[in-house]
């Protein structure tokens, strides 16, 4: 490694506190499961499943109870050994209530997992094929199904593989503590991914705050050509696809195209270990792997938990909420989601439980944009935070669109570096949306 | 008097007569023949550009009335009198004339009645910003958000939002034109003749069960109402939808509602007290 390839970054970013001492030094632990799971359909980006099963039907810990609806979409199993209680709307971490699978446990946990496969001998359509029947779902928090990435499309040259580590939203230790305790199953994982896609040019991008990682994860590859181990300079949003490529093979993706489109597939320390566990163990994806973390917590933890624990459950196992408790985050500080309501239930992808006090939010009054464009430098994808913000709250839709606003990844920088205090990602967000319907309405038309 | 002064005011003064001849002329023998109908429908027109007949503007509208590619009556905000001038120019017979219909905020779960999630909202007071997340404070979520999307949007000042954070219509003020229906994230708000009286001010599509827990005033879905009305009320998605073609109010049991989502208001009272308001 070259002295100019340490540190590599991008335009713009910011450095929030990384507070990743309360949990990086903690291991994984299995938190024993709940006496009921709520399971929503959606639990990643595409159709709903169809659920197989039907009320009071006994299910068994492992057992496809909801198949896919269409190309993208996901094989749900149950998590645990009961029956199932309902099938109905309930709470979601999401925001929104969703349709979800309500199941009891009942009896002695009973497990009808897939049957192992050898990692060494596996051929490349099996993989995809075992990755598909565990209802893997890319676990860097869109939630796309991951067996529709390993399948691109016959006209995209495929050059190399990107595994993203690098854990740029503050809090969050789950990848790192998998990238430091499972390193030689991460590896088996990241091979078997490239030989899926068939290409020989593996990376993982970690960022230079996790040294422990960086050295094991090194020492693994030292006697492999393929996997080579690239460090990041610390800064949000390196782990966002577009920065990532950008930083690892210099690359940019333009505007509204794919990382396909520039011959990348990125994936997660998880799938990568999620696609060992399923091909070498046989075991679907039926936990979530989180970092519960914040001041408001009692005791920091990573945690494996069965996919559809309560986040309350997630809380109590954890001793609970400190008094000067303030917030609810599911995922990351940065692009996590707020919640209200404790009975929703962890997803596949969910990577962090956060429980902030006050000191560790932002909640200044609002004041008039001074036009320092503070926004702007610090806005990885080159946009105009400002001006897309304020023509979206004008509603001033085409001009948004002119400026990009379909461009915008959401990741909060700006509204974070703003001393206004402008909620300029919220607003944009809107825009957005409402381009994107538009567009969309338009093409309907024509 | 200065000679140089008398000069400047000659010369200013004689290139001032040689450009207004010049622009006289022009205008003359360069004029463009305005199509008579459209000026005179324009003139017809209320000219304030809303924008609520899908026109880019009362010119616009002229210019596709004249055309024939517009009705006559498509002026929501001039109503039937506009109307009728517009079809006396064009020399066609105007439709009779319709009532004027304002639009009614069908929910009454303003601050004092929707249950509160116990959460605080922090970012943009739009309701649509709220709507792509979590729905703001209140729990329910099919009721008015409160945070006066189509106050900002009517072009009219014609909705005014009340204490108990539920806008209210000012029917001097309001035109017709329609885009508070349009801006509301929630469908709640719709369009009624002026006269129509009995509305389900509720649109919660929830069970029975969560509904009474979200919110004192919202429609149960109990079917009190539906058995009584002879088809002028349906229960439909648990929320009654009232159909106005066979509705007879007489026959509806208001004191039997038990949350009071089915209301027949006072038109009386109910215009007063915006007046006032106003």
């Amino acid at each position: 490694m070259s002295f100019f390839s340490i540190n590599k970054s991008f335009k713009g970013g910011v450095h929030p506190d990384e507070h990743k001492d309360l949990t990086e030094n903690s291991a994984f632990e299995l938190m024993p499961y709940p006496a009921e799971v709520v399971l929503p359909l959606s639990q990643h980006i595409g159709k709903p499943s169809k659920v197989l099963v039907k009320k009071r039907d006994l299910v068994k810990s492992g057992q496809v109870i909801a198949e896919p609806d269409g190309f993208i979409s996901s094989i749900i199993h149950s998590p645990i050994t009961g029956k199932i209680k309902d099938i109905g709307k309930t709470a979601s971490v999401g925001g929104r209530p969703q349709e979800a699978v309500t199941i009891v446990a009942e009896g002695e946990d009973e497990v009808v997992f897939m049957e192992p496969l050898d990692a060494d001998s596996i051929s490349p359509e099996m993989i995809i094929e075992r990755v598909k029947e565990a209802g893997i779902v890319g676990q860097g928090g869109a939630a796309f199904p991951t067996y529709v990435k390993l399948m691109p499309p016959k006209d995209k040259n495929i050059e190399c593989i990107i595994i993203n580590g690098a854990e740029c939203e503050p809090y969050l230790t789950r990848d790192y503590r998998y990238m430091v305790e499972r390193t030689q199953d991460l590896i088996v994982g990241i091979k078997l991914i490239m030989r899926a896609l068939g290409v020989k040019r593996g990376i993982i991008g970690i960022e230079d705050n996790k040294p422990e990682a960086i050295k094991m994860l090194k020492e693994a590859t030292s006697q492999n050509s393929e996997i080579k181990v690239e460090v990041l300079k610390t800064k949000y949003p390196q782990g966002a696809e577009k920065m990532l490529i950008k930083v690892a093979v210099n690359k940019e993706v333009p505007p509204g195209k794919l990382p396909l489109d520039v011959g990348v597939v990125i994936q997660n320390i998880r799938t990568a270990i999620s696609v060992f566990d399923a091909v070498v163990k046989g075991e679907p994806q039926i936990t979530a792997a989180l970092t519960v973390s914040g001041f408001g917590i009692k005791t920091p933890k990573n945690l494996i938990v069965r996919v559809g624990t309560t986040v309350q459950q997630v809380l109590d196992y954890c001793g609970g909420t400190n008094e000067d408790a303030r917030k609810v985050i599911v995922g990351g500080p940065m692009m996590g989601v707020a919640q209200y309501d404790m009975s929703a239930p962890i997803q596949k992808a969910t990577s962090g439980l956060l429980v902030l006090t006050e000191p560790e939010m932002k909640h200044s009054q609002e004041t008039n944009c001074l036009r320092c464009g503070a926004c702007v430098d610090v806005c990885a994808l080159n946009l105009i935070p400002k001006d897309l913000a304020k023509f979206s709250k004008a509603g001033k839709w085409d001009e948004a669109e002119a400026l990009g606003v379909t461009v915008c990844m959401e990741c909060g920088t700006c509204s974070y570096n703003c001393p206004a205090n402008i909620p300029l990602v919220q607003w944009i967000r809107l825009g957005k949306q409402r381009v994107i319907n538009i567009q969309r309405s338009k093409q309907n038309v024509s | 008097m200065e000679p140089t002064l008398i000069l400047a005011i000659a010369t200013m003064g004689g290139l001032g007569l040689f450009f207004a001849a010049g622009l006289a002329i022009a205008d003359k023998k360069l004029a463009v023949e305005d199509n008579p109908f459209v000026v005179k429908i324009n003139e017809a027109l209320p000219g304030v550009n809303c924008g609520a007949c899908g026109k880019a503007g009362c010119y616009d509208f002229a210019v596709n009335v004249a055309e024939g590619t517009a009705s006559v009556t498509g002026c929501p905000v001039g109503g039937s009198d506009t109307a009728k001038e517009i079809a006396m120019i064009m020399g066609v017979e105007a439709a009779d004339s319709e009532i004027k219909t304002i639009p009614r905020i069908l929910c009454k779960g303003g601050n004092s009645e929707a249950v509160n999630k116990m959460v605080d909202y922090y970012g943009p007071l739009s309701c649509s910003a709220m709507e792509i997340v979590s729905g703001g404070e209140k729990q329910c979520l099919y009721g008015c958000l409160g945070a006066g999307d189509c106050v900002d949007a009517c072009p009219f000042d014609a909705l005014v939002m009340n204490e108990n954070g539920i806008p209210e219509v000012v029917p001097d003020l309001c035109t017709s034109c329609g885009i508070c229906v349009k801006s509301c994230p929630r469908d709640i708000i719709e369009m009624h003749p002026i006269d129509q009286t009995v509305f389900v001010f509720c649109k919660n599509q929830d069970d029975p069960r969560t509904a009474k827990e979200v919110c004192n005033v919202a429609c149960i879905a109990c079917g009190i109402c539906a058995r009584k009305s002879d088809g002028g009320i349906e229960i439909i998605n648990n929320v009654g939808v009232i159909n106005y073609s066979l509705l007879d109010d007489t026959k509806i049991p208001f004191e039997k509602c038990k949350t009071g989502a089915i209301q027949k208001i006072d038109l009386e009272l109910d215009l007063g007290i915006k007046m006032k308001k106003n």
